[in-house]
């Protein structure tokens, strides 16, 4: 069965979305990801959907899950490169992944993963203001 | 209906065209339209003799009642281009249409003369003659009509691409100031151009700001809180500033919650907030 | 009614089939890429509901037309258990699997028409429709 390649960057694990992916492999992502994260002890996640031109609610619970499962494993996850259209969908649809961190791209994701402060903007304001 | 003997306002018009054009001329000089002075008398001295001359072309089919037949189709194209025309020289309505009814007088007073001891038919002639030049009347002024609103939607568009500018403030800041009443679609409009350009701009974060913005209904409200939940999981935070006090009351009144997004009173305040967040901060020069 | 297609779905990979024809179809009748994203994303919805609950079923596509306005129009029909109270399940949050339970109430908000019917033992027919 196709697998979606999942890369090792020192401590962090990178992967790239490319196709449209039918639900068997985004389940075998979350398998892929959480066995790589305790095998690897990786510190962070990040997942670049930029190629995805629908998030349904299916995918949307399979980014969520990934990023409850790495918080249990002590690693982060942010999911970076989101299309416009695919967000305003996922808002219509009513999904707006409050446990996921976003960044535009993947250096500014690869930034918020090394960066050692909280996941919200607020918590990150009070960190700025000390 | 197609008339089968020729009409004699047809007749008329092929053999009285030169007495015809002069007193119809001579009626319109007379109006309002005319007075207003833009007109050269050249100009319509032209116009009047090009109309007759497509009258009298299209009478010869011998339908005078349906405009839209294609015999009639220059006689539609000359008036609607007048119209145009006449719209862009700031005539009213009323003012463009004279010029076909004005018509009416110089027509029925030839056809008395043509018709003295028939009762009958001339009622018929001036009957069927009023259909024809009342249908005219009223296509220059659909044409008017089509004329303003095709001008009044250009506006619009005009004026929602306007009304929505995405400004940079900084690297990785931007702001929309938004002004006037927000409508649902316009909303759509300018959160679509919004998560566009931080796209472009890749962005991390975006101020949005209603100072300008008189009132928001629960709509309006839900809009943006959609936008704001969408910059963010494209990965950008929101800040909405310069909410007026009645603003205020009206989003609490109408238990929108807005307690995930970060408010600031205004765009200064956001801006000064934006740029913490980017690790960065505004000192005096010396 | 312009044009019209029929897809199976019956296994997830038939739902990546649907999305594609919906995307096809989408941008074939001029649709901008947000309504595109919409129209694919509630195909989507709908196609794993049918094969993960209704047994799979068909999609039918069409090209509709009222007046001027040109539309999209899905139908999704299934000969599966049934839904037995349609109020319970296009309420948000709620869900008999293991979903988030968005895809129905969901599924409605990004169309312009929604039409569900159900009998319990012989299927469920949802219609969907989005205008230009």
């Amino acid at each position: 069965m196709e697998r979606i390649p999942i890369l090792q960057m020192g401590q962090f694990l990178l992967v790239t979305i490319q196709v449209d992916m039918h639900d068997r492999l985004a389940l075998a992502l979350q398998d892929d990801l959480t066995n790589r994260i305790v095998k690897t002890q990786a510190q962070g996640v990040l997942i670049d959907i930029s190629a995805l031109e629908i998030v349904d609610s299916f995918i949307g619970r399979i980014l969520g899950n990934i990023a409850t499962m790495s918080r249990i494993l002590d690693a982060d996850t942010v999911v970076v490169g989101m299309q416009p259209a695919v967000a305003i969908t996922l808002v219509e649809l009513g999904l707006s992944l409050t446990g996921v961190r976003t960044a535009i791209n993947v250096e500014q994701g690869m930034a918020l993963l090394r960066s050692p402060f909280g996941a919200s903007p607020e918590e990150r304001d009070t960190h700025a203001q000390t | 209906m197609v008339l089968k003997s020729k009409s004699v306002v047809a007749k008329i018009l092929e053999q009285d065209e030169t007495t015809l054009q002069t007193d119809w001329l001579k009626a319109l000089e007379n109006s309002d339209m005319y007075r207003k002075g833009v007109i050269r008398p050249a100009e319509l001295r032209d116009q009047c003799s090009e109309f007759l001359r497509l009258l009298r072309n299209a009478m010869q089919q011998g339908n005078l009642t349906e405009i839209q037949a294609p015999e009639w189709a220059n006689t539609r194209q000359f008036l609607a281009d007048m119209t145009r025309v006449r719209a862009q020289q700031g005539f009213s309505p009323q003012e463009t249409t004279t010029f076909v009814f004005s018509l009416k007088k110089p027509l029925f007073d030839r056809l008395w003369q043509e018709l003295p001891k028939d009762p009958q038919q001339l009622a018929e002639e001036v009957w069927n003659a009023t259909t024809l030049l009342d249908q005219l009347g009223l296509w220059t002024i659909e044409v008017f009509q089509k004329n303003r609103e095709e001008i009044i939607l250009r506006q619009q568009q005009d004026l929602l691409e306007l009304s929505t500018p995405v400004v940079k403030l900084w690297d990785s800041i931007l702001a929309l100031p938004m002004i006037g009443t927000l409508d649902s679609s316009r909303t759509q409009v300018v959160m679509e151009s919004l998560l566009q350009q931080i796209l472009e701009t890749e962005s991390q974060v975006v101020i949005i700001d209603i100072t300008g913005v008189p009132t928001v209904d629960t709509l309006v409200a839900q809009h943006l809180l959609k936008t704001v939940a969408a910059a963010r999981l494209m990965g950008t935070d929101c800040i909405i500033s310069g909410i007026r006090p009645q603003i205020a009351q009206t989003i609490v009144h109408l238990g929108v919650d807005l307690s995930e997004v970060t408010t600031k009173a205004s765009l200064a305040d956001a801006f000064a907030i934006a740029l913490k967040r980017q690790g960065l901060k505004i000192v005096a020069a010396s | 009614m312009l044009k019209h297609e029929v897809v199976e779905a019956r296994s997830s990979a038939d739902v990546l089939v649907v999305r594609q024809q919906a995307r096809a179809w989408a941008v074939e009748m001029g649709f901008s890429l947000v309504e595109q994203t919409k129209i694919v994303t509630a195909a989507s919805e709908l196609a794993r509901n049918m094969v993960d609950y209704g047994l799979g079923g068909t999609v039918e596509l069409e090209a509709i037309e009222n007046g001027s306005r040109k539309g999209l129009r899905l139908t999704f029909t299934d000969q599966g258990p049934g839904i037995s109270d349609l109020d319970l399940a296009m309420t948000d949050g709620y869900t008999t699997g293991n979903g988030l339970g968005l895809g129905l109430s969901g599924t409605k908000r990004l169309m312009h028409e929604f039409e569900i019917t159900s009998q319990v033992g012989q299927g469920t027919r949802v219609m969907i429709t989005r205008w230009r």
